[in-house]
């Protein structure tokens, strides 16, 4: 019997995309579906090292933990460096509401000039500058499927998807990438 | 591509994110157990499908996940306005209605519709 599991990314080595857009899986990461009311915010963000944002389609981020706004009340928290977001959860006595989705979600990362070019072949949501700038995060549609998408940087965007729609979720970001050089 | 605006998000947002949720402002009668069938029929099944402004409860589904509601006319499928959930029924008297003009959505005509 196997003393320990293995974990499987789901994407493994996929690879793919243009010379404008490159689309990568992101390395693994700890997530939380965060919901809390008004009063939790404070506390919160205190617990996590970071503003909880109260805006639509805004984000905080610290070193590596990102904060998404999904709705008036409820979070998307990402920490890249597989901080336990869980344990600093439990230690919070107002009330809220957390789960841990770490393995439920895996991202893709898209990066390059034609970014938002691979990424709008097939998301209805406007990525331009003015309405969609560095920050800002939004849960969308992406083809059939819901998606989170976070601008990480001016060229960088991340798709976070569920693991299992992740095999078609990369298919439609390389289409589209190749499409967004041509 | 049908844009809604949601009052949560408070902006406008494709049509695909959101999902039809039934005519707005029904209100549940208090002594539901002594309303006879006829009164519950009339609460729970039937529905005035106008031509023209409908108040509905529409939901961001696939956004911020909000309920809210919407003044939409059925016959152009134009959005007149939207407002959050519980807030009261606006009064849109002077809004206008559909004509016999007014281009049906699904016609062939759809293209030249101004």
């Amino acid at each position: 019997m196997a003393d320990h599991a293995l974990r499987k990314a789901p994407l493994g080595r996929h690879h793919g995309g243009s010379a404008g857009a490159r689309v990568t899986p992101a390395a693994p990461a700890t997530r939380l579906s965060l919901r809390a009311g008004e009063d939790a915010i404070g506390t919160l963000s205190l617990a996590f090292g970071l503003e909880l944002p109260r805006r639509p389609k805004t984000s905080a981020s610290v070193s590596g933990r990102h904060a998404l706004w999904l709705g008036p009340d409820e979070w998307l928290l990402i920490d890249e460096n597989g901080a336990d977001l869980m344990g600093i959860a439990s230690g919070v006595s107002a009330l809220h509401s957390a789960t841990d989705v770490s393995h439920r979600n895996t991202a893709i990362l898209v990066s390059g000039p034609d970014a938002a070019g691979a990424i709008a072949s097939a998301c209805p949501l406007d990525l331009g500058n003015a309405i969609f700038p560095v920050g800002a995060a939004a849960r969308t549609v992406l083809g059939k499927i819901e998606v989170v998408l976070f601008r990480s940087g001016e060229e960088d965007y991340r798709v976070e998807c569920w693991r299992s729609f992740s095999p078609y979720a990369f298919g439609l970001l390389v289409e589209g990438a190749e499409d967004a050089g041509l | 591509m049908l844009l809604i605006y949601c009052p949560y998000c408070e902006e406008e947002r494709s049509e695909l994110e959101f999902r039809h949720g039934g005519d707005a402002h029904i209100a549940r009668p208090a002594n539901i157990a002594d309303i006879t069938d006829e009164e519950f029929q009339d609460y729970f099944f039937l529905r005035d499908n106008p031509k023209g402004l409908i108040f509905e409860r529409w939901r961001h589904i696939h956004g911020c996940g909000r309920f809210f509601n919407a003044a939409r006319d059925t016959v152009s499928d134009k959005f007149v306005m939207s407002y959050k959930a519980g807030e009261p029924k606006p009064n849109l008297s002077g809004e206008p209605t559909a004509t016999e003009k007014t281009v049906e959505t699904y016609e062939a005509v759809e293209g030249i519709a101004k």
